[in-house]
């Protein structure tokens, strides 16, 4: 059981809670993820963690609804319920040196994971520029928090209402094409993520990516989360979840996030009947 | 002394109807079978059956017991030497262990010990389970990691000699492949979670969603006070044939696919939240229980056509004999001397599976005849669900953040036959250490390893204990 301390919507759709979770607080490092259950018939849902407080034990997520499980979550649980089961940390950590100039890009609820990764590339002594994208200006948060762990923030909607107008490639071509970049992150959806390895390929820069995959366990045993990286098999919850972005096999992965999409629908009706009913 | 040639029969759920629920097949003894069937036993002196049994349960012992009527005695008597009888007596593989070598069994068939030692167990539930007093305290603590077969042994043993113990399991459910693997239909979930309570009620502590080796590795153990640490860990890493298309939609490792349905409860999709998708044709590759599970539990979903493709004969199939005449009374396939080589897809999605006809060359390292491909003899069939059950490697994660932890080349645990490890302090038992097996070398293990245990405790801190 883990209490839920805080919960707030941070932005259109997009919801931060903080729960109590000492032992994954006191262990969390940046790429790592838990798994959650939200009650006994729940499914197991993974989330990065975006933040965390050994001191306090608590950790917090960044949680954008989607699904049926996602929109549960910040529908009816708030503060002071319990989440049934969390586990974690879990996967690797990501590889925090000094490269030199690191370019962060988040798109997205993406914005979230990246948030700790260039905290932790800032500490490491990296010059650090964040590109931060959403769709439109309501799809933004946390920009307080990752200029304060930038060197430069460079923020981009696709319909101009905030920042630059555009995609977060654009001003990422920008910095490759200045000569300034050593290596990339790049966390959002998988399109953004194939996009930038893709534009990172043409510069021959390393560009590190989080893939999000369908996951039961998150411990190895199911292999539910299978991508192919540089033609083998990996297991994004214990290889994972980070691989090098030129070398993942997009089509597959994109094929297979898409595996359960009608029994996902369903499952949102169902439960949107079950609100329906409680009205 | 008449001799009856034939098992007492055990009534069952009928193949037509079965294959719609996932309720268990066999449905055990009444009294009057159990006495019936007790009554064949010859009790012979020298009771071969007791060595046929890996934790030698005093099989004659218990069987009279059930004869006289006494079952309370002899559900006392199994459980001198095993905690978990419910789930022996239905998935250990009697025919080649305990059945196989009865004295019976020469000329008839054998007594069915299996299905007594389950009828005993039942009984037991029916009329109130016993708990052991747990031995005085010694004030030693130890950590058992994983809630398997072996973990949950080995603590219920260590409770006796007197120790803490606390369990740590990863899962949300403890069982290990108890709860994970062996579906509901075979071994109901209800009687894991009684097992696991009577676990409990002894005293152990079990503490879910913990990852040895994430949450806390095992020196932390040591540092938060545990004097030794138990790894029953298991096996469950999940091979694949590492042949083109393996990640297509449609492809599934029987762990994944087994998880879905028994520890997540896909089959009561969308009351619960997880999904499960079967399709009309699918094929189960492999020969072993994980198959077998695969294929029944794929029919019970709606499949049509279920083929189980296996690269040997019937004669290897390493299933327990009861899984296979079950599946193929309910319907599922066999093809025999076939091996997938190429999985076909048409956007990203599985179609089909090519595959080669194969035939038995010189035996193996394993005393079975090896399967080698033919050449040219390549055919495709029409699926659009397979599902890859052609076995489990020891998980590395314990091994990989244990300083110390010496490992084989196979990525299990090295550990002597009481489970001491290279590392003072770790014991070992199950299928981290022997790579996938059964549940009674797994409960065999973790016993032993709490006897090791208790003895290095004493030996280390003298005999009064660690208070
Ligand atoms: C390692 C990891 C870290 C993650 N971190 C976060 C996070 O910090 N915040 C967050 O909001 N989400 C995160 N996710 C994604 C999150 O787990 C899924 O959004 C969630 O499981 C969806 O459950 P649902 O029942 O609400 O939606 P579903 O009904 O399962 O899906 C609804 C829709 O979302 C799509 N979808 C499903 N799963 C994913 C996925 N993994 N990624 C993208 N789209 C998906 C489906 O295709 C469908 O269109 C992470 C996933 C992984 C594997
Ligand atoms: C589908 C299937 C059918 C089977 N059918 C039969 C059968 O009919 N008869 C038979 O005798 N045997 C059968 N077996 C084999 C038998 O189940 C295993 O040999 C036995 O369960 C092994 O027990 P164990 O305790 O070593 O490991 P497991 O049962 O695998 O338990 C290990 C536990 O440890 C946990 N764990 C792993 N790593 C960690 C970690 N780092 N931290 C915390 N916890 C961890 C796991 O989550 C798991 O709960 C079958 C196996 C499968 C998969
Ligand atoms: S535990 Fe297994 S091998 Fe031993 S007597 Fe029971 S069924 Fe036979
Ligand atoms: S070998 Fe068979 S007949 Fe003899 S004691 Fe054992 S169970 Fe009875
Ligand atoms: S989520 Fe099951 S192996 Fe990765």
């Amino acid at each position: 059981m883990a209490k839920i301390l805080k919960t707030k919507e941070i932005c259109t759709n997009i919801w931060e809670f903080i729960i109590e979770a000492p032992l994954i607080a006191s262990k969390a490092q940046a790429g790592q993820f838990l798994i959650l259950r939200l009650h006994e018939r729940g499914e197991r849902i993974p989330l990065t963690l975006a933040d965390w407080d050994p001191e306090a034990g608590t950790v917090t997520l960044v949680v954008q609804a989607v699904g049926k499980s996602t929109r549960e979550m910040v529908e009816r649980f708030g503060e002071g319920d319990e989440i049934r089961d969390v586990v974690g940390p879990l996967g690797l950590p990501s590889e925090i040196k000094r490269y030199g100039t690191v370019v962060c890009v988040g798109g997205g609820v993406g914005i979230a994971p990246i948030y700790p990764i260039a905290r932790a590339l800032k500490a490491a002594g990296n010059g650090v520029v964040t590109i931060a994208g959403a769709r439109r200006r309501d799809l933004l948060f946390w920009l307080d928090k990752l200029d304060a762990v930038s060197d430069e923030l460079i923020v981009t909607t696709d319909d101009g209402s905030f920042g630059r107008k555009g995609l977060v490639t654009e001003p990422l071509r920008e910095l490759l094409e200045a000569g300034r970049v050593d290596k990339i992150w790049a966390i959002g959806p998988a399109v953004m993520m194939k996009f930038c390895s893709l534009t990172a390929s043409e510069f021959d820069v390393p560009i590190v990516v989080s893939l999000n995959p369908i996951m039961i366990d998150g411990t190895g045993m199911c292999g539910v989360c299978r991508v192919e990286v540089a033609g083998e098999t990996k297991f994004a919850c214990v290889d994972g979840p980070e691989f090098e972005g030129d070398k993942v096999n997009w089509d597959l992965f994109l094929a297979r996030l898409a595996m359960y999409r009608d029994l996902e629908e369903k499952a949102l009706e169902a439960y949107r009947a079950t609100t329906e009913e409680r009205l | 002394m008449t001799i009856v040639p034939r098992k007492t029969p055990m009534r069952e759920q009928p193949p037509a109807e079965r294959i719609r629920n996932f309720h268990e097949v066999p449905l055990g003894y009444t009294p009057e079978e159990a006495v019936q069937e007790a009554k064949r036993c010859l009790q012979c002196k020298r009771a071969p059956c007791i060595q046929g049994c890996p934790v030698n349960i005093k099989i004659p012992q218990f069987i009279r017991r059930i004869a006289e009527g006494d079952f309370r005695g002899a559900i006392r008597k199994i459980k001198e030497d095993n905690y978990l009888p419910a789930i022996c007596g239905r998935v250990c593989p009697q025919e080649i262990q305990c059945e196989a070598v009865c004295t019976l069994g020469k000329k008839f068939e054998p007594v069915a010990i299996g299905r007594l030692e389950r009828f005993a167990a039942d009984w037991e539930y029916e009329a109130g389970v016993e708990i052991p007093p747990p031995g005085k305290p010694t004030g030693f603590r130890v950590a058992v990691v994983g809630s398997g077969p072996a973990g949950l042994t080995c603590a219920a043993e260590l409770r006796r000699y007197g120790h803490e113990v606390t369990i740590f399991e990863a899962l949300h459910e403890p069982g290990g492949v108890l709860v994970y693997g062996i579906p509901e239909f075979r071994l109901p979930k209800c009687i894991v979670t009684q097992e696991v309570e009577n676990v409990r009620r002894l005293g152990v502590e079990i503490r879910l969603n913990v990852v040895v080796g994430r949450t806390v590795t095992v020196d932390e153990l040591f540092a938060d006070g545990f004097h030794a640490v138990f790894v029953g860990s298991g096996a469950g890493l999940p091979r694949f044939l590492e042949i083109p298309g393996e990640s297509l939609v449609g492809v599934y490792s029987a762990n994944e696919f087994l998880t879905r349905v028994n520890l997540m409860r896909a089959y009561l999709f969308p009351e619960y939240d997880t999904p499960i998708k079967v399709g009309r044709r699918v094929a189960v590759v492999g020969g072993g229980n994980v198959a077998m599970d695969a294929a029944r539990t794929a029919l019970r979903l709606g499949a049509e056509e279920v083929m189980v493709l296996y690269r040997r004969t019937e004669a290897e199939m390493p299933a327990r004999a009861e899984e296979v005449h079950h599946a193929k009374e309910e319907g599922v396939e066999f093809h025999f001397l076939v091996n997938p080589v190429r999985f076909l897809g048409e956007d990203g999605v599985l179609r089909g599976v090519e595959c080669v006809r194969m035939e038995l060359g010189e035996p193996d390292a394993s005393g079975r005849r090896r399967p080698i491909p033919i050449e040219g003899s390549n055919f495709t069939m029409e699926v659009d669900t397979a599902i890859i059950a052609i076995g489990n490697s020891p998980h590395p994660l314990i091994p990989r953040t244990t300083p110390g932890l010496e490992v084989s080349r196979q990525g299990t645990i090295v550990a002597d036959d009481l489970g001491v490890t290279s590392r003072e302090g770790v014991f070992a038992g199950g299928d981290i250490v022997t790579g996938a097996a059964t549940v009674i070398l797994a409960m065999g293990a973790g016993k032993r390893a709490a006897y090791a245990i208790d003895r290095y405790l004493r030996e280390k801190y003298g005999r009064k204990g660690a208070g």
